[in-house]
């Protein structure tokens, strides 16, 4: 199941569905990572507000995501971490240190404008 | 036990050529005459059971008043439970008694020392009464002994499964009161922490903090340790954890009221101070916070 990748205004918006294999994971990484530059957008939001369980290659591959794509000259928000995966996440170590997270989509959008805001 | 019932029963017959008892002479028969004996010399030994509670300085959490009504209604239920055999009257008395007495301070030492007392004070006068037939005080005794020591036994019992019981109730309303989450402002939420953390209540307090800033839809945090006097090492990383799954959440934590005791504990582990925001006391903590959500508090004359 291909996730797909939306453009509003300045920023890509994906939205992780419920059950990704690795292979949906990595072709999502890739298509983010080419596309950030291709839309000349300003920053990536990733939605995972459907997913209640988040394995170690999920959140490894979400903070990769964040740091190629703050190398391709955008920034990473992560929005939607369920407060049961949040402390499960913690629990493993897997704390997604440098990366930008919100509680949901209309938090990430409201902290990407203020910023924009304040850069231009 | 029945080794035993069977010299007594021996020696029983024997001496019925000499003592004039009848030949079947059940315990139970023993049982009756003896509480015959206790209900005819209750005042007195009533009062010998509370000059020795008084003497070895039992129950000094109640009155001397209080002892003799007490020890009144214990000794009559103590008798009863040895005539009728029924402990389930005394043992509901000993949790009746335990319900009322645990709240005063009494501890489980004190309510097993009286009941062995009475024990004892009640033997003695056996032994007063049939010191001329030492064979009749045997029996007297074998009857005497595995009921007595049933009923200190039910008594005792009887006491901790009271205490114990008090006890759950408490953590049960420990628990519940334990956690509240605040919110103070618009997107900022407060968690004022008091008393002990053990881990399952850290747990608690992380998951109720957690689901918190979701429904509310919180962007600031002050977790309050203030009331915490220290931690151990495990919940100490459990409230780094917590800090850790919030910021995961997108909201900010400010920890305040950090004791030096905790200092040091978070210091020993190592935190990342880069991760944890803190702030000497809760004023300082929600000032704080405020100026992270852009709210500026000025008082009236200022503002004109």
């Amino acid at each position: 199941m291909e996730v797909p990748i939306l453009k509003q205004g300045e920023v890509l918006i994906a939205t992780f569905q419920a059950a990704l294999s690795d292979a949906d994971l990595n072709h999502l990484r890739m298509g983010l990572v080419r596309q950030v530059v291709k839309f000349r957008s300003r920053a990536v939001i990733v939605d995972v507000t459907a997913m209640d369980v988040m394995d170690s290659f999920a959140s490894r591959t979400l903070r990769e995501i964040a740091h190629m794509i703050r190398l391709r000259g955008a920034e990473t928000v992560i929005v939607g971490i369920q407060p049961e995966v949040a402390f499960a996440m913690v629990q493993l170590g897997l704390t997604l240190e440098g990366v930008a997270t919100a509680l949901d989509l209309e938090e990430g959008l409201a902290y990407l404008n203020e910023k924009f805001k304040t850069t231009n | 036990m029945s080794k035993r019932e069977s010299i007594t029963k021996e020696s029983g017959t024997r001496s019925n050529s000499r003592v004039e008892l009848v030949p079947s002479e059940a315990p139970s028969e023993l049982l009756r005459e003896l509480v015959a004996h206790l209900r005819q010399n209750r005042t007195q030994l009533r009062e010998e059971w509370v000059v020795r509670i008084t003497e070895t300085r039992l129950l000094t959490a109640m009155t001397k008043e209080e002892i003799f009504a007490e020890a009144t209604s214990v000794y009559d239920s103590y008798v009863e439970a040895l005539e009728t055999e029924a402990f389930e009257a005394l043992q509901a008395y000993a949790r009746n008694l335990s319900e009322r007495i645990i709240p005063r301070g009494v501890e489980t030492h004190e309510v097993v020392g009286i009941v062995l007392l009475l024990r004892d004070v009640l033997a003695r006068s056996l032994f007063a009464k049939y010191q001329t037939d030492f064979k009749k005080l045997n029996r007297i005794l074998d009857a005497y002994e595995p009921a007595a020591n049933r009923i200190a036994n039910t008594v005792a019992v009887g006491f901790v499964q009271e205490r114990e019981r008090v006890i759950r109730q408490q953590q049960e309303a420990i628990r519940e009161l334990s956690t509240p989450v605040l919110q103070v402002r618009e997107r900022l939420l407060i968690l004022p922490i008091i008393g002990v953390i053990d881990p399952q209540r850290a747990r608690q307090l992380t998951e109720q903090l957690l689901r918190g800033i979701r429904t509310n839809r919180a962007k600031v945090v002050v977790i309050d340790i203030t009331g915490v006097a220290a931690m151990d090492v495990t919940v100490a990383n459990h409230l780094v954890q917590t800090v850790e799954a919030s910021r995961l959440l997108g909201a900010t934590v400010i920890v305040t009221g950090l004791s030096p005791e905790i200092a040091q504990t978070l210091v020993t582990i190592g935190v990342d101070l880069g991760k944890m925001n803190t702030v000497g006391d809760l004023q300082g903590g929600i000032e704080q916070a405020e100026r992270l959500l852009g709210y500026k508090v000025v008082t009236l004359a200022e503002s004109r």
